[in-house]
């Protein structure tokens, strides 16, 4: 029995409680002005307190390595954590920094509290290998995600958004837990080291294969895979602008992560193999398919929408298809382009719904035809939409095509043998090239469509102009100059390699 | 200093979209921007160009990865750079008159340009893909936002073809990079790697069709007419004059280099076909001859050209796949050739024509006795058409000369097929002519008074036919480049077992 | 010390002209003429210093000029001229100088017209001093271009579409000739005409294909053919010979009659010439192995276009097919100059005699049917572009000098002693007679028929009762009958003389029938 000292575990917890005493603070502070100032103000004070709590916890992060493995793998902290956990919590200012100025619901300190519960959901999910903090603390997230769904209260359709994606999300949290029971049946432990352990060097036992299909399905759903998709549409395009940011852009980075880290930790020696031609059983085929399928589907179905929310929605699902890549070749390379992939992504996926709140409450709606002429009427809005649209679309030099390319890559060089993902990546590729046709779509609307007569400019928050201008350049940047980013990520992904 | 080529056109775009200029200014910017570009290229070419690879620039960009930024020129490279400058300019003088959106419209034409020279520069194969989808968006936009009939569908499709394209580059760079064991993108050291039989085998064919998408390859060229109906002249111009070279360049600079014995026989015949160099070849020369056939039966003047495009591009294919020296001097010839003739043809038929009588029915413009009305479209049309009839003296004759000569020596019975499209091109070409010029089918007294051909136009004619007739007369020019290009080592590869 | 490059200036001198009339504009379009005349009067009188210094003892190619061009294609700007080469170009600068002098109908448009007459001209001295394939093939094409639009912009009712058909179908002839020029440099690394010539006496032509040219089980023999039969598509479009020939009709029909001049009298040349100085030195065994399809082909050229012309009304259609026919008998000469391999003294002799012939016969021809094109032309002005044969009917009692003079064309061209054109078709019957004699007994009949449809002319125009209508018609103005003078002297002079020309062409004739004795 290792002895710990609790302030040892506070001191390494320290950005956590950040989190939870700015939430505290936001509610604090935002309770006796809720009847005198307006919404928007109070909603600009919240998102500067939460935004500050985020940068201090940042800050307290980077000044502060830690480098830890309590209880069993309860509590990871390393180099590579951290640096996840950096990048979430930069996600989460750019969210609350969105929210600057808005006036979608009342219950200000509430949304923002929720929101930074939310993170601190997810910064836990990484930090751990233990089954059951995971479980914990994906609950811990989704239940915050759940709520956050439903704060528009005069819309029905955040109201059904929230409902549905309850539903869903209690379904596959049931199967998810089904799973890991029976994992830890299997082994004898929540250590999901230890788990690796003892089923390594088996015959792949049957309960093996349904815990395994029963994790898939329940990640599955959290990263919005097919066959595990049904919830993204309607929360895409129900839920507030900001939620809907939130969860298909952090929580996504932190689903993937775990995603990634339960598979390949927890069923190391049961990979199996999707090669070309040389099909073993494994849990590696399992999400090869559910990847190809997302990327197929997704890509697809996301043509015949009109609903921006939906499409991108429908191009979540397909990009959820590319980042599994990193799961079917799962190497340290691929894990380096699965972080560069998923943060770009959730960038990208802040900015464009930034893009899409400030539309929506200019022209009152998402769909395609309310963006027409918007380079008339908002040209700089209309550029960042343009480098986030292009960015998705995989287009060079912005970092959704240096994400691809490393994606690929690093697929490409795993497998036991040469090219034998080869089908996955052609797949991927060519399924990329039809997203690009609806991302056209909406930049046809916003470049070559006249606006509609009797519409003026558009009035862009100054806060949200700012930073969506930042996330605009930081994507050139990371596409133009990969390296930046690349060398910071896999310096600590060096040291650590799980 | 060819770099600032790239530079200088990028910075232009960045000038025109986050200043409010003027039209003026915008189309000054624009042309200044251009001719900076020819300037560099012209002196590049006068004081340091011997033909070989040379590098402009070199440092590590992604270290990790192996990819640098890497930009170095050849003869080959040269020769198309040289042609974008010259196209780039007329291009900015043949659209002088856009008014709507100018801005826009001429930060998205520099874009373009910037992308294309900086093809042309790369020397590191990422840089090079990079630069290759950053011509396709703004061609889009260009056409879609100030294009004219079906600008939407016409444009789409052209992006989807572009970009079905670079998707098979794309899967081929990646799995060719991965195979050479990740830590490098040089097209220097890539051509080195000896890749396996099998893999160039499959990735051959997979890289040169992608490219060759854009080179207006048969079947895959349906891309090209109706894109080139639809474009804005200066983006018709930059399309059948710069863009489809992209596709061809990228056929010669990296399919053919990096995987020489894609080219190598089957093994097996089926229906003739022995290898994947004889199913280009036919396909290159069905290309010549259905192109020509089709611009034959056309009725709207734009699609004569665009088609014609498809068929003259079918040579620069020809030519490469001859696997000969001269006959891949004749592919890139004609690629200059063609940029050269393309863009004045397009330039007559959618600036001096379109833009004055708002037609391009060939019976509806017989009725306008252009031949009167404007002399000097119909001068500049008649010498374009000379010219890419392939008349000795221009440009056209001593690029297809050179491939066919090539071309005999692999396939005379091709050699055979392309005469017959030559000849119909002549037919096609000279239906159009007398058509939309030269008709007399209505009297005399219906002649409209049309605008006069303005100054920037004469301007950018008189440009692109001196620029033919120069290479025309003296390939010595382009030649003296382009010999040492395709004799050093780069070409190797290829020039084993094939070359004779 | 480098000799006075006097073939590139004689080439430069029409294309000064060309672009300096094009500079005038079209403000001082009524001086285009005079400066036309003037510029091709100076090139008249360059080919007549030529002419002059000219060794007719020599069958050698003199006035070469040569300069490196395009070292990796072969391309030379190599010039020379031998006997053939200068009867050619005194003929085209004399046919150029007629045809302006001819066309004072012209009113629309000068400076472009006489500007593309001039071009025309450059085109025609380039071709007949080239002796590099790719330098010739760009004034085989130039001249082209000019004679597209002069049909095209100043012909007849149906002009577009016998200028299209013009165009093409002399296109469809270049291509194939190309496509045959660049197969023999793909094998040889030669564009050079007289080098192909040595390689091809040497009995390295062959040889030469064989190693560079495969297509399944084709010998190196079918290959050789199948270049000659591109290099014969292209001239004998350009001949005409039947069945190539139906552009022709159309095209001289529907020409300003003085564009038709040039046409027939040195465009048409163009064909011969080709033969001569391509066909026969390069391809002489291709051409014996089809000698006789040939020769059928020659006479069916000369019957069928002499009753064809027969057949006609219209004066111009009746010449367009009269100088088909004409032509034909060059062909029949220059494919029976070819027919037999050997060095005895008759054969050589009936060779000799046979191209002698050819070549006087393009010299007469051009001569003759240029003449009779520009009767026609004063013709036309007179009717008012009538000229059909209905149209007309005893004019000689008002024009006399007219009548006369045309008179003395047509009999020129009908082949009576004394004029011109009977010596060229005698020596080439003379030629022809003893190689082939089934086909000069054919091509009698030829012969006959051209008599009945010139005598027909002068009978139908010129005599019986007089047309009411034309009872006013002017006769030649002075300015018109010193201008048709020194070419109606010519007729005269060349029939009493034929040595003027004879004695330049035959030290040439000679060697070139060394060179097809291989």
């Amino acid at each position: 029995m290792i002895t710990v000292s609790y302030t040892a575990i506070l001191q390494l917890l320290l950005p956590e409680m950040i989190l939870v005493v700015t939430a505290l603070l936001v509610l604090a502070v935002d309770l006796p002005i809720s009847r005198t100032a307006q919404t928007r103000t109070r909603f600009t004070i919240g998102a500067v307190i939460s935004a500050i709590g985020c940068i201090g916890a940042i800050a307290q992060i980077v000044r502060v390595p830690q480098q830890a493995n309590l209880f069993d793998g309860t509590l990871v902290i390393g180099p590579e954590i951290q640096l996840i956990q950096v990048a979430i919590l930069a996600l989460t200012v750019l969210i609350v920094a969105m929210a600057v100025g808005s006036s979608f619901t009342s219950h200000v300190g509430e949304y923002l509290a929720v929101a930074l519960f939310a993170t601190v959901g997810m910064m836990l999910l990484v930090s751990t290998v233990n089954i059951l903090l995971i479980f914990l603390s994906l609950e811990l997230l989704s239940l915050s995600l759940y709520v956050l769904a439903a704060f528009n209260k005069l819309s029905s359709h955040s109201a059904e958004a929230a409902l549905k994606y309850f539903l869903f999300g209690g379904t596959s949290a049931a199967f998810l837990l089904f799973g890991l029971s029976l994992l830890y049946g299997l082994s004898n432990s929540t250590n999901l080291v230890q788990i690796a352990h003892a089923i390594k060097n088996q015959p792949l036992d049957p309960f093996l294969a349904v815990a395994m299909v029963m994790i898939v399905l329940g990640f599955g759903f959290k990263v919005a895979a097919v066959p595990f998709h049904f919830w993204a549409p309607d929360v895409y395009e129900g839920a507030p602008a900001n939620s809907a940011a939130l969860i298909s852009s952090s929580a996504k980075v932190a689903g993937f992560i775990i995603f990634y880290q339960v598979m390949v930790i927890g069923f190391a020696g049961a990979e199996g193999s999707s090669d070309w031609g040389r099909y073993t059983a494994g849990w590696v085929p399992v999400v090869a398919v559910v990847a190809a399928l997302s990327m197929v589907l997704g890509n697809l179905v996301a043509i015949a929408q009109t609903s921006v929310r939906r499409l991108l929605a429908y191009s979540a699902i397909a990009h959820a298809g590319y980042i599994l890549l990193a799961l079917v070749s799962h190497t340290e390379q691929s894990f380096v382009a699965l972080l560069y992939y998923a943060i770009t992504y959730a960038m990208t996926l802040i900015g464009a719904f930034g893009v899409i709140s400030i539309v929506e409450e200019q022209a009152g709606g998402e769909k395609l035809s309310d963006f027409a002429g918007l380079s008339r009427r908002a040209p700089i809005l209309s550029l960042c939409m343009l480098i986030f649209m292009l960015s998705l679309g995989g287009i060079p030099p912005l970092a959704g095509f240096f994400g691809k390319f490393l994606l690929f890559a690093s697929t490409l060089s795993a497998g036991q043998h040469t090219l034998g993902l080869l089908w996955l990546v052609a797949l991927a590729i060519a399924m990329s090239t039809v997203s690009l046709y609806y991302y056209l779509q909406v930049l046809k609307r916003i470049y070559i469509a006249e606006p509609a007569s009797e519409t003026g400019p558009i009035q862009v928050p100054i806060a949200r102009q700012v930073v969506l201008c930042a996330i605009a350049l930081s994507i050139l940047l990371l596409g133009c100059a990969p390296n930046l980013f690349l060398t910071w990520l896999r310096q600590p992904i060096r040291i650590a390699h799980f | 200093m060819l770099a600032w080529t790239i530079y200088i056109s990028f910075l232009g775009t960045l000038a025109l979209m986050l200043l409010k200029l003027s039209a003026k200014t915008a189309r000054s910017i624009a042309l200044l921007a251009a001719i900076a570009g020819f300037a560099i290229t012209a002196y590049d070419l006068l004081h340091s160009a011997n033909g070989t690879m040379t590098t402009i620039v070199h440092r590590s960009w992604i270290p990790p990865l192996g990819i640098e930024y890497h930009l170095a020129a050849d003869g080959v490279s040269l020769v198309l750079v040289l042609l974008t400058g010259i196209v780039a300019i007329a291009g900015v003088l043949f659209s002088w008159n856009i008014e709507h959106r100018a801005n826009e419209f001429f930060a998205l034409y520099l874009a373009l340009i910037g992308g294309v020279y900086g093809v042309f520069l790369s020397a590191d194969l990422f840089l090079l893909f990079v630069f290759y989808e950053i011509a396709i968006i703004p061609k889009y936009f260009l056409i879609a936002i100030w294009g004219s009939t079906q600008r939407e569908y016409a444009a789409m499709k052209l992006a989807l073809y572009s970009l079905v394209g670079s998707a098979m580059v794309l899967i081929v760079l990646v799995a060719a990079y991965v195979v050479a064991g990740a830590k490098t993108m040089s097209l220097l050291e890539l051509s080195q790697f000896p890749f396996s039989l099998h893999f160039q085998m499959w990735a051959f064919p997979l890289m040169f069709a992608g490219f060759g998408i854009l080179a207006g390859l048969w079947p895959f060229h349906t891309w090209a007419p109706t894109g080139h109906v639809a474009a804005p002249t200066a983006a018709s111009m930059l399309l059948a004059g710069v863009v489809m070279k992209l596709g061809a360049y990228g056929c010669l600079r990296v399919a053919m280099v990096l995987f020489p014995q894609g080219l190598d026989p089957w093994g097996f015949s089926a229906l003739g076909l022995a290898s994947w160099r004889d199913v280009f070849s036919l396909l290159a020369v069905i290309g010549i001859v259905y192109g020509a056939l089709v611009a034959l039966v056309q009725q709207d003047f734009k699609f004569v050209i665009g088609y014609s495009s498809v068929s003259h591009m079918g040579f620069v294919l020809l030519g490469l796949m001859t696997l000969t020296r001269v006959g891949l001097t004749g592919a890139v010839l004609q690629m200059f050739s063609h940029g050269v003739l393309a863009a004045l043809l397009f330039a007559v038929v959618g600036r001096m024509v379109y833009n004055r009588t708002h037609t391009r029915d060939l019976t509806a413009l017989g009725h306008l006795h252009l031949n009167k009305a404007i002399p000097f479209a119909a001068i500049t049309f008649t010498l374009a058409a000379i010219a890419s009839i392939g008349m000795p003296g221009f440009s056209g004759f001593v690029a297809e000369l050179q491939v066919l000569i090539g071309a005999w020596n692999a396939f005379p019975i091709y050699v055979l097929c392309a005469g017959i499209g030559i000849v119909v091109s002549v037919a096609y070409t000279w239906r159009a002519l007398q058509k939309a010029f030269f008709s007399d089918s209505a009297p005399e007294s219906t002649t409209h008074a049309l605008p006069p051909i303005s100054m920037p136009e004469r301007l950018g004619a008189v440009m692109l036919i001196l620029a033919s007739l120069t290479v025309g007369l003296y390939p010595q020019l382009l030649l003296n480049l382009l010999i040492p290009a395709l004799s050093s080592p780069l070409f190797d590869g290829l020039r084993k077992g094939h070359w004779q | 010390m480098k000799a006075f490059p006097f073939l590139s200036v004689l080439t430069a001198v029409p294309l000064v002209g060309a672009i300096a009339i094009l500079a005038l504009g079209d403000r001082r379009k009524d001086r285009a003429r005079p400066i036309a005349l003037a510029f091709s009067l100076i090139a008249l009188a360059m080919t007549f210093v030529l002419y002059r210094r000219f060794d007719s003892a020599s069958g050698e190619l003199q006035f070469q000029e040569w300069h490196a061009w395009i070292p990796s294609l072969g391309a030379e700007y190599h010039l020379g001229i031998d006997g053939l080469g200068l009867v050619m170009l005194l003929l085209s600068a004399l046919v150029v100088t007629m045809s302006i002098a001819a066309s004072s109908k012209i009113r629309e448009r000068e400076e472009v017209y006489f500007s593309l007459v001039l071009f025309l001209q450059a085109g025609l001295f380039g071709t007949f001093t080239a002796l590099n394939f790719f330098h010739w093939f760009i004034f085989w094409e130039l001249s082209l271009i000019p004679a597209f639009f002069l049909i095209q912009l100043w012909g007849g009712p149906r002009r577009a579409a016998a200028a299209t058909q013009f165009l093409v179908y002399t296109m469809a002839g270049s291509v194939a000739l190309l496509l045959a020029f660049l197969a023999l440099f793909q094998c040889t690394g030669t564009f050079d005409f007289p080098r192909l010539a040595e390689l091809a006496q040497g009995g390295q032509l062959v040889p030469a294909l064989a190693a560079h040219l495969t297509w399944h089980s084709f010998t190196p023999e079918q290959f050789a053919l199948l270049l000659f039969g591109g290099v014969f598509l292209g001239f004998a479009v350009k001949v005409p010979l039947i069945p190539f020939h139906t552009w022709l009709p159309a095209a001289y029909t529907e020409a300003p009659t003085a564009t038709t001049m040039l046409l027939t009298g040195a465009m048409s040349k163009m064909g011969v010439y080709g033969f001569l100085r391509i066909v026969l030195p390069i391809f002489s065994p291709q051409l014996r192995t089809v000698l006789t399809p040939l020769l059928w082909l020659g006479v069916c050229t000369v019957v069928l276009s002499a009753f064809a012309a027969l057949a006609q009304k219209d004066l111009k259609r009746i010449l367009a097919y009269s100088s088909i026919n004409h032509l034909g008998y060059c062909m029949l000469g220059i494919f029976t100059s070819a027919s037999l391999t050997g060095n005895s003294v008759a054969l050589t002799t009936a060779k000799v005699a046979d191209l002698d012939g050819v070549i006087l016969q393009m010299f007469n021809h051009g001569l003759t049917a240029a003449t009779l094109f520009w009767f026609v032309a004063l013709l036309e002005t007179r009717s008012g572009g009538l000229r059909s044969l209905n149209d007309f009917g005893g004019i000689r009692k008002v024009t006399p000098v007219f009548s006369g003079l045309m008179g003395i064309a047509l009999f020129s061209s009908l082949g009576l002693p004394g004029l011109n054109g009977f010596i060229g078709e005698f020596l080439i019957f003379r030629g022809v007679f003893p190689l082939a004699t089934w086909a000069a007994a054919l091509a009698l009949i030829g012969l006959l028929v051209t008599a009945i449809f010139i005598l027909g002319i002068l009978q139908r125009v010129f005599s019986g009762p007089l047309n009411e209508r034309w009872s006013n018609m002017p006769d030649l103005t002075v300015a018109e009958r010193l201008a048709l003078l020194p070419p109606i002297g010519l007729m005269f002079a060349l029939g009493i003389f034929p040595q003027l020309v004879l004695g330049i062409i035959n030290s040439t004739v000679i060697r070139l029938v060394q060179q097809v004795r291989y």
